[in-house]
């Protein structure tokens, strides 16, 4: 008996890309809900970068425009479905 | 030294429309007479808070785009708060890409933005 690893079939990567860099987005717009939304999850939580795929320099921006969303009410705190 | 500013206030709901046009009239006073330019001025009307403010889930949009001062910005931010009428007031610096991206806005590049104007 042999122990062996087998291989695992696992989903192929999708290559991940930061949207901004690729449309060529310089400036996000806090005042666009809609736009931020693929950003946050359903509790309204911003997500991370490593399932976004957003490069360090926008997701710093994408928070920034969330943070002012909800400042001005165009965004949850918190909530239970967003989505 | 002037900068590019933009300013979105929201008003209680509780106002008559000549209320709401009198205190924006106030704030754009405020804004001119400190010797700034007011580049874009743009009522969204009554929308729907994402959460309740001051127990009120409605609110008068408002947004102001200027270049001034930047000793201005002090003023302008005690005159809200100051106001019984603002609930809430958001002030932000804009750079250079957000003054291009305003300016394509401004002229109705996203299509989006026509629908909340009209």
């Amino acid at each position: 008996m042999t122990l062996q690893n087998e291989p695992i079939n696992r989903e192929q990567k999708k290559d991940k890309y930061c949207r901004f860099k690729k449309n060529g987005i310089k400036y996000i717009d806090y005042k666009d809900a809609n736009f931020l939304l693929p950003f946050v999850n359903e509790q309204g939580k911003l997500l991370p970068r490593r399932i976004t795929g957003t490069s360090l320099k926008y997701q710093r921006k994408v928070g920034q425009a969330v943070k002012r969303a909800r400042h001005i009410a165009l965004m949850p705190y918190v909530t239970d479905s967003l989505k | 030294m002037t900068k590019n500013y933009e300013t979105v206030f929201i008003l209680t709901p509780v106002l008559s429309d000549v209320q709401m046009k009198d205190a924006v009239d106030k704030f754009a006073g405020i804004l001119t007479e400190g010797g700034a330019k007011i580049l874009n001025n743009e009522n969204w009307g009554l929308r729907k808070l994402a959460y309740p403010i001051q127990h009120k889930t409605t609110g008068f949009y408002h947004l102001l785009e200027f270049e001034a001062e930047t000793t201005l910005i002090n003023k302008l931010e005690i005159e809200y708060r100051r106001d019984e009428k603002v609930m809430r007031f958001l002030t932000t610096v804009l750079d250079k890409h957000a003054i291009k991206y305003n300016e394509r806005r401004r002229n109705g590049a996203f299509k989006k933005k026509e629908e909340v104007k009209s």
